[in-house]
């Protein structure tokens, strides 16, 4: 199952102006995988991110995602993944319902299947009790997970997350990472951008941008073997320190 | 005693942001309290630094009560808040010159202090604080929060997303100023900063767990963790969940973090039964026990 590649990256250059966020960068992302990609602030993860998911165009290169090509079928792209950003994930003034419908709602699908996909969402996550309570009373926890489901409603062949587990107490983040795993397991590819190298620990594969290009993509074990280090945190801090 | 904290309560409304907090930092401490959001560290922050007050217990700070002395505290106190809180459309420059000024005191005065983390941003003293990247906010506003020499330094969440290799120099900084006297109390929500502290406080939903030093913390766990990984984590994961003998199951990077129920734990047991559901390439070995691991075990 994991042979097929869900995301093919060769070669793309972003260019503003006189400034290359993106430098021909390249990599491959099979189905079903937890691919980490990583880089420090201004590295040019969001802007090679924002290619990926169909609202920026690359200078040059190609790039598909969901068997879909960047240039021609952004919006093929949109519908066929998923975005969780630890930012903005959900609305804090619409109840847990009323965000569920919503969301299912601009991902196009039916009533009827909004309906039967909320009623096993609530359940799988134990949310009976709350469906009517606001989304900004829940505990932050709740709230990731809810958003992590929401993204997944339209069963996506991708789902992007943007630093999903930042400041979230210990076990919770556990319980995420369980969740993420049993996604991919289930054949759904899982893209993870972050900052924070323990999240890397727990991916299957990971990419780390330094200046706009990727410096290291391998699994942790493998870079940290490569590096003589003991954590993802020391691999980043030789690599982006030079 | 550089803080003093005795039996602090407060709510908001229905919640209980902090109850009945006790601990101390000695003069010239490095002092970490490590929790999650929502545990109730920016509350104390708030208290300690004279903007808000307790609804039961007491507080000094440099020897001054936090109530009566407020003032007092205010001009020996420097207080980093989460989120950024410098005047965007002031230039660099003029932001540390305003905060001089508001503290009767001048940049040339104490710049020994702040030397070392302003020289870093100095090449863009004429821009504006809003348009620094999120690095160089962040230096501006600890040379900001130093700059009238405070006897005592509030940073609170400091590091939240910021990278790596800021977060390394950032630490670096913060022992520096420490040498220099200053008592610190810094709180983060990363457990790997917490070995950075001399003593550290866990905190969850406004309550202390713990507090020790990063060393005699990890002592206390009362059992021996074992790595396990396999093949296939979530399978993995699913087969530990199910196993009669776990005490707990934790994801771990690229290994389980298990502990088991029994005095003795074999782990032949554990392999055959892993074996039996069908895992491959399995990994059992001890291993050692984290803050975070301490702080999973106390909150559970």
């Amino acid at each position: 199952m994991k042979e097929k590649n869900v995301i093919q990256v060769k070669n793309i250059t972003k260019k503003f102006g006189d400034f290359t966020a993106v430098n021909n960068i390249s990599f491959e992302v099979k189905q079903g995988e937890i691919f980490g990609f990583l880089g420090a602030n201004g590295a040019g993860k969001t802007t090679a991110m924002k290619m990926l998911i169909g609202i920026s165009k690359p200078t040059s290169g190609e790039a598909n995602v969901a068997d879909f090509d960047v240039y021609t079928n952004p919006e093929d792209i949109k519908n066929n993944i998923g975005y969780m950003s630890q930012k903005f994930a959900l609305y804090d003034d619409l109840t847990v319902k009323e965000n569920i419908t919503f969301f299912g709602g601009i991902y196009g699908l039916s009533y009827k299947k909004i309906s039967k996909k909320r009623k096993q969402l609530v359940n799988e996550l134990g949310l009976q009790n709350i469906v009517n309570e606001l989304v900004g009373s829940l505990p932050l926890g709740w709230k990731q997970k809810l958003a992590f489901s929401v993204a997944l409603l339209h069963e996506p062949k991708v789902i992007f997350l943007d630093e999903p587990t930042g400041g979230v107490d210990p076990i919770t983040r556990r319980q995420f990472w369980e969740m993420i795993y049993k996604t991919a397991h289930n054949g759904t590819t899982v893209f993870v951008t972050t900052h924070y190298m323990d999240e890397a620990e727990y991916c299957d594969r990971v990419s780390i941008m330094v200046d706009g290009k990727i410096e290291a993509l391998d699994t942790p074990k493998k870079l940290k073997e490569l590096f003589k280090v003991k954590n993802m945190n020391d691999v980043f801090l030789k690599l982006a320190r030079g | 005693m550089s803080i003093f904290i005795k039996h602090i309560s407060k709510s908001f409304k229905d919640v209980t942001a902090l109850k009945d907090i006790s601990f101390n930092v000695n003069e010239g401490e490095l002092f970490g309290l490590i929790g999650p959001d929502g545990a109730g560290k920016t509350t104390l922050f708030r208290i300690l630094t004279t903007l808000l007050i307790a609804d039961e217990g007491a507080a000094t700070v440099a020897n001054y009560d936090v109530v009566k002395n407020y003032k007092d505290i205010r001009n020996h106190v420097g207080y980093m808040p989460g989120r950024f809180s410098l005047y965007q459309d002031l230039t660099v420059e003029e932001n540390l010159t305003f905060f001089a000024t508001i503290f009767g005191t001048t940049i040339e005065e104490n710049y020994d202090l702040i030397k070392d983390i302003y020289v870093q941003i100095e090449p863009f003293k004429n821009r504006r604080a809003g348009d620094l990247s999120g690095g160089m906010k962040q230096k501006l506003a600890l040379s900001c929060a130093l700059i009238h020499k405070p006897k005592v330094l509030f940073l609170d969440e400091p590091t939240t997303g910021v990278d790596p290799v800021s977060r390394k120099e950032f630490w670096e900084m913060l022992k520096r100023l420490q040498q220099k006297g200053i008592t610190i109390l810094v709180s983060t929500p990363y457990m790997d900063e917490a070995a950075l502290c001399d003593r550290i406080a866990l905190i969850q939903d406004g309550k202390i767990l713990q507090i020790d030093t990063p060393k005699e913390i990890v002592k206390h766990y009362p059992k021996t963790i074992y790595d396990v990984a396999a093949s296939n984590m979530y399978e993995l994961i699913l087969s530990l969940n199910e196993y009669q003998y776990n005490h707990s199951v934790y994801p771990f990077g690229e290994f389980v973090h298990y502990t088991d129920k029994r005095d003795v734990f074999n782990s032949e047991d554990l392999l055959k039964y892993l074996k039996n559901k069908g895992l491959k390439n399995i990994v059992i070995k001890p291993t050692k026990t984290t803050i975070e691991d301490t702080f999973m075990e106390l909150a559970r």
